[in-house]
Formats: structure tokens, sequence, C-alpha cells
């Protein structure tokens, strides 16, 4: 990124700079013009017309002029920047206002301005593109190494005191929303983003087929609780196990593929998964999927609102949120413990192999290190997360069928892991909660509806945005978020890898 | 005389087909324990095929590879191996293993024969002292419990690390590595990662070094300083080393024995001053009059 080359971009509103944004537009018009110029339409006689809407293609040909000119302005780059840091500030100042104007009790605004100030303000102050070699750039390089030290520790803190901060603010109704749409849901995208890692990001194989095995714990705790009456708790290693033998049984087929091919392979697992469970009616029950799944309980203690349920017994006032926290708090110790895995594994020996492989398979084997074990330990871990994860949806929804493991959820994880940054863990938990997060709270920003009017509905536009947002990360960080690798293990200094060294696997 | 006397791995009728072609025809050789023995020929003659058999990355199409890890290689114990389809046996003499028959990685982890590549094969984006470590994967790897104990702390695995970290340390400081231990080994310049591709294969402890072209873009000093490791590694670590080289300062100066392949075919075995003097390697590097032997001048 910065500032364009001054030398080599051609000067500023000259003969040449017109004519290269004129050709620009051009090119634009002619890919915008069958999108965006025509439009059939069925009109009264319910025959297709075509209509036309040619301010629409001058609009769009007239931005990319405009904009292919301004990418001239010298130091453009630098003025983008300032700009996109300036919209930032006026964006953490709305989110303050409204929290400052909403009709929350006193202490709530109070937590959660103060909150969202300093995190932000903070943000905001490591973030702002200061040039190299000022004073306030040296400072900002220390707060950014300090910021990164602690971001894990303070993460894991705010996460365990977030449900309960949310109740304290917003009262049992107002949390709900927050503590299941978003703590519940982004922590099952960490946790499986963190297992498929293991496979993706540390070994280097390329899997599209993870939702199979998502599928498998989640059909694992199904099953073995209504017919056998298993506990969860039972249920969760049982499910893991077996996510990881199909982890193995997967593993072995595609030990001898790389790449593309290996990519296909398993997507085609993650497809033969989802049909076996449509088509095995007998025991999946087809397409109706399994229903009247256990919930789960307090070690025994349901959460209902019966004199032995969880209320009851503490003597609390009976509240559906209850099971929402306990909910919240065990995926967040299962992903916790997906991390602690990790990271462990990655300073030991399997660990190493796992990211030799990546890098470079034969010199493994010259090094008698054994790709096959290698390998399949990779995917039954992997998996084995998964399985952990699929059976905790499993508990959550209290309902599983084939429709919530299709291959847009396997493309999601994968998603989460490349954005975060292959093998980074902080990165994967930082791509799942701007993923996830954000497709919900796009869901509600109603300032979007007073810039475009009130029939702009921000949740149809989701997917664009995202795209959007794939297409500028691939551009501007196109390794992820973390895109530098943390060696294992370090003689004096710990120095981080840049990406440019580090293999992305062959597959 | 050592590979007439007492030979480390023999090497006999091998033959590599691939497809028609015959990258290998009927050769036989033997690597003496102790030596340092060179592979040499011009272009395509087969060096970097034949390498790959030894380390099991190419299945050979005919032919016998006896490696005698420890004691002398006793042709009836070869016999018997052979005849029983075995890989391994343990004879009185000592150890005795059939590359041919062997996985790569057992080759380099049981055989103990270990290898460099041509292009250079680091881990580059792990650090010099990761690429040592991952060097001793199976020793670190039993002591972690097979990670079973390790990923619950328990065992001797720290103290088995340390001791990892102190070879790789001692490695490091002989190929004057040692300060950039932390750094990525993609950053090395280019002979010092061909230094340390050596070094992580010595961390293998392996009975038989295989260099493929070790001294391949080094300058001169580079060169001389290479010479002094190789040396350093037959002498000090007992390590028998074959290589595949161009460079004929490196080859003439340090190796015991020299084998000249061309065509997939041996032309000449014996020490440097004999092989120098051999008219069919004359022929078979400067070009002989003969219109049947118009070989290419090495590179």
């Amino acid at each position: 990124m910065g500032a364009k080359p001054t030398d080599a971009a051609p000067a500023f509103f000259s003969a040449e700079a017109i004519g290269g944004a004129f050709r620009a537009a051009l090119v634009a018009a002619g890919l915008a013009f069958p999108i965006l110029a025509l439009r059939a339409e069925p009109d009264l006689n319910n025959q297709l017309v075509l209509l036309n809407r040619w301010p629409l293609l001058l609009w769009a040909a007239g931005i990319v002029f405009v904009g292919h000119l301004a990418a001239q302005i010298p130091h453009v780059g630098r003025i983008l920047k300032w700009a996109l840091f300036a919209g930032c500030t006026l964006v953490l100042v709305w989110i303050l206002a409204g929290v400052a104007n909403s009709n929350l009790p006193l202490r709530g605004k109070i937590a959660l301005f103060t909150l969202i100030a300093a995190s932000g303000f903070f943000g905001l102050l490591i973030a702002a593109p200061c040039a190299p070699g000022t004073p306030f750039h040296d400072f900002q390089k220390r707060a950014r190494a300090f910021a990164g030290k602690i971001v894990g520790p303070i993460g894991i803190v705010a996460l365990f005191a977030f449900p309960l901060v949310m109740l304290w603010t917003l009262g049992p109704g107002g949390s709900l929303k927050w503590i299941n749409n978003y703590g519940v849901q982004i922590l099952i995208y960490v946790m499986l983003g963190w297992g498929l890692n293991i496979v993706v990001g540390l070994a280097g194989l390329l899997d599209l087929g993870y939702v199979a095995f998502y599928a498998v714990g989640a059909y694992a705790y199904a099953l073995l609780s209504t017919h056998f009456g298993l506990s969860f708790w039972l249920c969760l290693p049982l499910a893991g196990i077996l996510a990881a033998f199909w982890g193995i049984i997967l593993g072995f087929p595609v030990l001898r593929l790389r790449g593309d091919y290996l990519a296909i392979v398993t997507l085609a697992f993650g497809e033969i998964i989802r049909l076996v469970l449509i088509n095995w009616t007998d025991v999946t029950n087809g397409n109706a999927g399994l229903s009247s799944i256990p919930r789960i309980t307090f070690f025994g203690l349901p959460f209902t609102a019966a004199d032995n349920g969880f209320a009851a017994s503490f003597g609390l006032e009976f509240s559906p949120i209850h099971r929402n926290i306990f909910l919240f708090y065990l995926i967040l110790c299962l992903a916790l413990l997906t991390n602690v895995a990790t990271l462990r594994l990655r300073r030991l020996p399997i660990g190493r192999a796992w990211e030799a492989l990546r890098e470079d398979e034969i010199a493994c084997r010259s090094l008698g290190i054994n790709t096959t074990s290698t390998k399949l330990t990779a995917f039954a871990l992997g998996a084995m997360f998964g399985g952990f994860a699929g059976s905790f949806f499993a508990v959550r929804q209290g309902f599983v069928n084939p429709d919530s493991f299709t291959f847009l959820e396997s493309a999601t994880i994968l998603a989460v892991v490349v954005l975060g940054g292959m093998g980074s863990q902080i990165g994967v938990a930082l791509a799942a909660a701007a993923m996830i997060g954000g497709t919900e709270i796009l869901r509600e920003l109603d300032l979007l509806k007073a810039i475009f009017g009130p029939d702009f509905d921000p949740a149809q536009y989701r997917m664009l945005i995202f795209g959007f947002a794939m297409v500028a990360m691939m551009i501007w960080k196109p390794r992820g978020l973390v895109s530098s690798r943390e060696p294992s293990i370090f003689l004096k200094t710990r120095k981080s890898v840049s990406a440019s060294h580090v293999r992305e696997g062959h597959g | 005389m050592r590979w007439r006397t007492n030979p480390l791995l023999g090497v006999e009728h091998l033959t590599m087909r691939f497809g028609g072609l015959v990258a290998i025809n009927d050769l036989s050789f033997d690597v003496g324990r102790g030596d340092i023995t060179a592979l040499i020929g011009p272009n395509g003659a087969g060096k970097t095929t034949v390498f790959n058999c030894i380390t099991g990355f190419y299945k050979p199409t005919e032919g016998r590879m006896a490696f005698a890890r420890t004691g002398l290689a006793d042709s009836n114990a070869v016999a018997r191996l052979t005849a029983s389809g075995g890989r391994f046996a343990g004879t009185p003499a000592g150890d005795l293993y059939m590359l041919e028959r062997m996985p790569d990685h057992e080759i380099a982890w049981r055989a103990r024969v270990a290898r460099t590549f041509q292009n250079i094969r680091l881990f580059s984006g792990m650090t010099v002292l990761e690429n040592l470590i991952v060097a001793q994967h199976n020793p670190l790897m039993r002591a972690s419990g097979y990670s079973l104990l390790g990923v619950l702390g328990i065992g001797g695995y720290k103290t088995r690390e340390r001791e990892a970290v102190a070879k790789a340390e001692m490695w490091l400081e002989r190929i004057g590595l040692i300060d950039r231990a932390d750094d990525p080994a993609g950053e090395l310049p280019y002979g010092a990662q061909r230094r340390l591709e050596i070094a992580r294969a010595m961390c293998t402890d392996p009975v038989l070094l295989c260099l493929d072209e070790p001294a391949a873009g080094l300058n001169p000093r580079e060169s001389a300083e290479l010479n002094k490791l190789l040396r350093a590694i037959r002498d000090e670590d007992k390590t028998s080393v074959l290589l595949i080289e161009h460079d004929m300062s490196v080859v003439m100066e340090i190796s015991d024995h020299v084998v000249v392949l061309d065509y997939g075919v041996k032309i000449s075995d014996g020490t440097p001053t004999q092989v120098r003097n051999d008219p069919k390697v004359i022929a078979a590097y400067l070009g002989a009059d003969d219109e049947t032997e118009n070989a290419e001048p090495s590179a």
C-alpha cells in the first residue's frame, strides 16, 4: 500500500491520467452493461419486458472515472488511510453517543461507555496511520507490541465476564441476543476454526469437507443420547472419538493426494456424509432430522422451572437465560480446550512435524518423519475438535438435520481460518468474530436506513458487503489478519517469521 | 581401499527404468565405512537417481542395496536376508538393512542414511533452530510419549528437548550460524542454507550422509569451508559421506574414493588419482574423438 510512486504515475490531471480514467470507465461500463443497464421485468400481462436503467450505468462508469482520477492524487494512500481513520473515529463516537442516549439503566450505560471508550480509543491510538520515523510512531510500535502481549489474557478474562456483564447491564431479556446470537454463535465458529486450523493452518492440508466431522459429532450425540440415554458428558468424548475415527477414514485414501485433488476429495467426503444422513432414514430420520434431543443440564440439574431445576436449586428466579449462559461457558471452555491443546501440540515434535510437512514434505521424509502418521494425526485431531463442536451444536439446538451441514458451512469455517491467517490462533478467533459477528450486526444497522431510505434492508446486502470485505482482505492482507508465524522454540529472542517465508502447504 | 575391506553400503546390479528410459543400468559399487565417496559424472549421468534409490525416494527396478549399519557386512548374512524377504537382520557381525525394501522415512530413521537435496529443501518458514529440532523428530517423539504424555506435560520431554537444543546449538556453532538461530531459514544467504541443510541432516545421527551437490553455487572461500566441514564429519563424527559433486576441487581434495557414472553405467571406480588418470573418464568429461562417446562436458 502507501502512496503511489510519484515518478511512475502520470501527473495529476494530465491528459494521460484523464485518458486512463476514461478507458477504465469504458471497461467498467462494458462489464456492468448486462447487469446494470438492462433489467427484465414482468409487465401487467405477465410478459417479460426489457427495461433500461441507463442512469445507473452512467453512475457506475462515473464512479470508476472519478475513482481512477482520484487514485492519481499525490499521497492518495495516506489520505485514504487518514480518511478511514477519521471514519472509524466517527463510528466510535456515534456508538458512544448511542450508548449514552440509550434507555439502558445508568450502571449499564456507564459500564458499556467506559468499556467501549477505553478499548476503542486505545485501538484508534495504535492504529493511527502515522508516518514511520516520527516519535509517535515509535510509541505506537511499543503500544502494539504491548497490545499483542495482553490481547490473549484480556480477551479470555473479557470472555468469561461477557455474559455476566451483559446480564447485569441489559437484564435477562435484552442480553439473550448478545449471549446467544453473538457469543455462542461466534464461539462455535472460533472452535471450528481452531480445529480446522490444525489441518489447514499447521499441516497445510486443504480440507473442504470439515463440516462432515461437525455432522458426525452432532449426530453422535443425538443418536447416543436418544437411543441409549447417555449423558452429554459421556457423549462428548464419544463424539470426539467417532469424529476422529472418521477423520482417519478420510485421511487414508487422500494421503497421496495434494493440493486441488485433496481439496476435491475432501469436498466429496463432506457431501457423502451429508447424503448418507439424508438417505439413511432408518437411523437418521432423513431430511426431517432428529428432534427432542435431551437438552443440556447443569451437571444433572435441568434448566427448567421445575422444583428440581437449576433456578429453584440455587434459589434464583427461573429464566431461560440461565441455560444460554451455561451454554456460553460450555462452548467457551471447549474452545479454550482446543486452543490450549493446539498451542501445546505446536511445541511438541508432532506439531513441528505438521508445520514441517506444510513447508516441505519431501524434506520431512528425508529426516525420518513418517508423513503418513503425521497427516493422519492432523486429520484425526482436527476432526475430533469438530466432533466436540458438533455435539455441542446438537445439545444447544435440541434438533439436528442435514441442512445444518452443507458445503457452505465448510466454506465458512475455511474462510475463518484463511482470513485469520493460517496457523494463527488469535487471528482465527478475530476472523470468526468479524465474520459471524459482522454478518449478524449488519442486520441491525439502522444507520444505513437513515442514509438509503426506510426501504433499505441491510441484511439483504450482507453477502455483498461480505464479498467486498473478502476482496479487500485478499488485496491488502492476502495472508490473513495475523500473517506472521510465531516460532515454536527460540534460543535467544523470539522473532516472528514473516509470511513471505512461510509456505501455505501444497495440500 | 576401505570400500573393499569394510564396505558400509554395497550397491549391486542397481537398475532404474522410467518407462523406456534406462536411467541406471546394472550399477554396482561399494561405499567404504569412514570414507568420503564421491559420485561424479557428466550431467544426466544418473547420479541423483542413484541417490534417490539409496534414500528410498525411488524404488529401484532391479538390484540390491545392502547396508551394514554396524559391523562388517557378511556376505552369507546378506544372502540369508535377501532370501528371507525381510528388510532388517541383526547378525552377530552387526545390523544389516536391505534399503531397496524400505520406505524413505525408515531408511532415514532406522538405517540412518541422511540426505540433502540438489535444490535446497529447508523448512524456510521455520527458524534455523526449529529446522534442527525437526530433524530430531523421532527421538523427541518417543520422549514426548508420542505426544500423549507431552500434551499433558508429564514425562521427561522437557529434558530431552533441552538436550536436542544443545545438540542443535553445537551444530550451529560448527557451521557458524549460532547468531542466526532465531531467524527464518528462508532468510539466510545461499551458502548458509547449504551448510544448514548439512547440519540438519547430521542432527538425525546418520551413519551415511548423502550430499547432492553440496558445493553448487558456493564461492571459493565457502567451498574451502565446506571441505573442512566434510572432513570433520568424517573424522570427528565418524559418519561416512557419499556425495555428488561437479566441483572437482572439492572432489579431488577430500574424497577417498571416486565412482564415475556416464549414461547410467559405471565407467571408473577408484582413488581420486586413479580416476583422474583414467582415459575413459577423460573421454567422458572432455569428449572423445570417438563418435560414440560424445558426452557433453560437465557444467
